[in-house]
């Protein structure tokens, strides 16, 4: 079985405690001084990487697991993290502050840098916790023409390159045997993301950081999509509260809820 | 559907009066173009109801709507969704490659069927299919997929929740082929009526799948689907365990006609089956009814449920987040409150 060079896309997004606000010119969403950090489901795809190989879970063993960004500077942080979780490397494509990036640019730059870095296994988030697309992952696995497994939440490897990903779905689980090369996306049942204890952090520092830009790939920032406008949804007031049993009843009837 | 095409053609009228004939043609030889295709969910030969949704959206669209069914034995199921009004076609693929969905023979099934029929528009529900498959035929196509709509403003405008429902972001689209996913609760499944569209069998191109779909395991329940019900009881992490969960949510599931669902908290603490979680990463719901019990109601868990028309809270502690958006609160132990409010409905 071949040995698995797995890269590992991440994003770094408003922290998933913060409750975001919209801009006052109604254009996005207030990022100025907000608190960052990686998006969650891609937490689960450096962890699912680590463990792959410190469980020695592949036939092959693991040669190489480098987690790869785009987005500002500072996205750097988040590549330093993933390091530190047990990443061996880091890529950041950098773009100006501000200037995002659709999936489908996403997704033809990782097929660029699948092939620069010979991944035979790219492990994403299912999506990520701002834009809620949920399509990066399937879009590079139709670019590059490989399996595709979304929403695992268990990958096993077995002879002859198979991989066999348990995934989430409607109702309840499905099992599909892919075959590497192949596009895993993470649901949150997949694992529990490691802290990167001090050590680790201090050793991430250490570890390669490559930064490169959109040209570097012969890609540009094309958007298809052009926000018109993002508001704030309509505000749900509380209706207050009862005091007993009987009150909650008598209020769903009022509402014609019962 | 009618609104929409009203106004566009408005639009079209209002630009020939004001002399613009070259701007009104392109406008009208554009709305003569679109046609939609709505993309249909089976199984075992069965159509899924809540796939329908599709066609609704495909209907704000104006022009032209077909439908797209692909599977093993998929004739009745197309019959049944040929009987929606105001569809011109079903196109049938009867092959069993399609049956489980696998992206990787579906996508380029759908792309052939796609350039075959010229379509400008295509349809399928966010659901665990539509998320699946329909970002690979973006891709193919090289199209910017609009993920999760909940409202269409005119054929290239259209609306959709980001960072969890905290914001609403209008986008307009400049592809030629529009790629979308609809929520479901935002789109009322069309019924099958009185149409007769007609049933046409699709291109095949018999793509390999590098993927075999080995086995599933879903699971089984007599109650109400939870993305479609009317009425969702809700449990958290107050019900302390999967025994409770059952004990107490069941019954006034039962008793109400209700749907189940969960919070992450219950999920991950194995009260509840996966596939009940509400919220961000879980189901979206939109029920005349959700009564939240023990939940506190983190953003995350909102973003799933707070397009319902009432809510609902049990909760002992009075300060948590759940109040502000719940119609109606009681503060209480749930152990008490639930079994006590279960009997009195039962007995009304």
């Amino acid at each position: 079985m071949s040995a698995l060079r797995i890269l590992v896309p991440v994003k770094r997004v408003i922290d998933y405690a913060v409750k975001p606000r919209v801009n006052k010119a109604q254009t996005g969403i207030e990022t100025a001084g907000v608190k960052h950090s990686m998006n969650p489901f891609d937490e689960l795809s450096i962890e699912e990487s680590v463990r792959i190989r410190e469980k020695k879970r592949a036939p092959g063993g693991v040669e190489d697991i480098c987690a790869i960004s785009a987005g500002p500077a500072k996205a750097q942080d988040i590549l330093r993290t993933a390091m530190a979780m047990g990443a061996d490397r880091g890529i950041l494509v950098e773009t100006k502050e501000g200037e995002d990036l659709e999936p489908l640019t996403v997704a033809k730059m990782l097929q660029k840098a699948v092939e620069q870095e010979k991944s035979n296994l790219v492990i994403l988030g299912k999506q990520s916790i701002d834009d809620d697309a949920n399509q990066t992952g399937q879009m590079l696995a139709g670019l590059l023409g490989w399996s595709q497994a979304t929403q695992a939440s268990k990958v096993e490897f077995g002879e002859g390159d198979t991989v066999l990903v348990t995934k989430e779905v409607d109702g309840g689980v499905e099992t599909v045997r892919g075959k590497l090369p192949m596009i895993v996306t993470t649901d949150l049942r997949l694992n529990e993301p490691r802290y990167a204890s001090l050590p680790n952090i201090m050793k991430a520092k250490k570890k390669k950081l490559d930064k490169l830009s959109l040209s570097d790939f012969g890609l540009q920032n094309e958007k298809r999509l052009k926000v018109l406008k993002v508001t704030e949804p309509p505000a749900r007031t509380g209706g207050g509260k009862v005091e007993d049993v009987d009150g909650l009843i008598g209020k769903l009837k009022e509402l014609g809820a019962l | 559907m009618l609104p929409l095409a009203r106004r566009t053609v408005a639009r079209s009228a209002g630009r020939l009066i004001e002399g613009a004939p070259a701007l009104a043609f392109r406008c009208y030889t554009r709305q003569r173009l679109l046609s939609t295709l709505a993309v249909l969910e089976q199984r075992d030969g069965k159509l899924n109801a809540g796939s329908l949704s599709a066609f609704t959206a495909a209907q704000k669209l104006g022009g032209p709507v077909h439908g797209f069914i692909a599977g093993s034995s998929v004739g009745a199921a197309a019959e049944e969704a040929a009987k929606v009004d105001g569809v011109e076609k079903i196109i049938v693929v009867d092959n069993a490659a399609y049956e489980k969905g696998l992206p990787e023979n579906y996508a380029p099934l759908l792309v052939e069927n796609i350039k075959k029929g010229g379509y400008t528009h295509i349809i399928a529900g966010h659901t665990a299919f539509g998320k699946n498959l329909l970002p690979r035929v973006a891709a193919l196509l090289d199209s910017q997929q609009i993920s999760d709509i909940t409202s269409i403003e005119s054929e290239n405008t259209f609306v959709r929740p980001i960072y969890a429902g905290n914001a609403i972001a209008t986008v307009e689209s400049s592809d030629a082929i529009k790629i979308i996913t609809i929520r479901g609760t935002a789109f009322a499944a069309a019924t099958p009526e009185s149409g007769s569209a007609a049933i046409e069998q699709g291109v095949d191109p018999n793509a390999d799948s590098p993927t075999e779909w080995v086995s599933e395991d879903l699971a089984k329940s007599d109650r109400p689907d939870l993305a479609t019900a009317s009425k969702v009881v809700s449990g958290g992490r107050g019900l302390k365990s999967k025994e409770n969960f059952d004990k107490i949510m069941m019954p006034l599931a039962d008793t109400l006609g209700a749907a189940i669902g969960a919070s992450r908290a219950a999920v991950d603490s194995g009260y509840a089956d996966n596939s009940l979680q509400v919220g961000q990463t879980g189901k979206v719901v939109a029920p005349q009814l959700y009564m939240a019990v023990g939940i506190s109601g983190a953003i995350q868990h909102l973003a799933g449920m707070k397009d319902s028309k009432v809510i609902a809270a049990i909760n002992t502690d009075g300060d948590a987040p759940i109040f502000q958006v719940a119609d109606v609160g009681l503060v209480g132990d749930l152990f008490d409150k639930v079994p006590e409010l279960t009997e009195k409905i039962k007995s009304s």
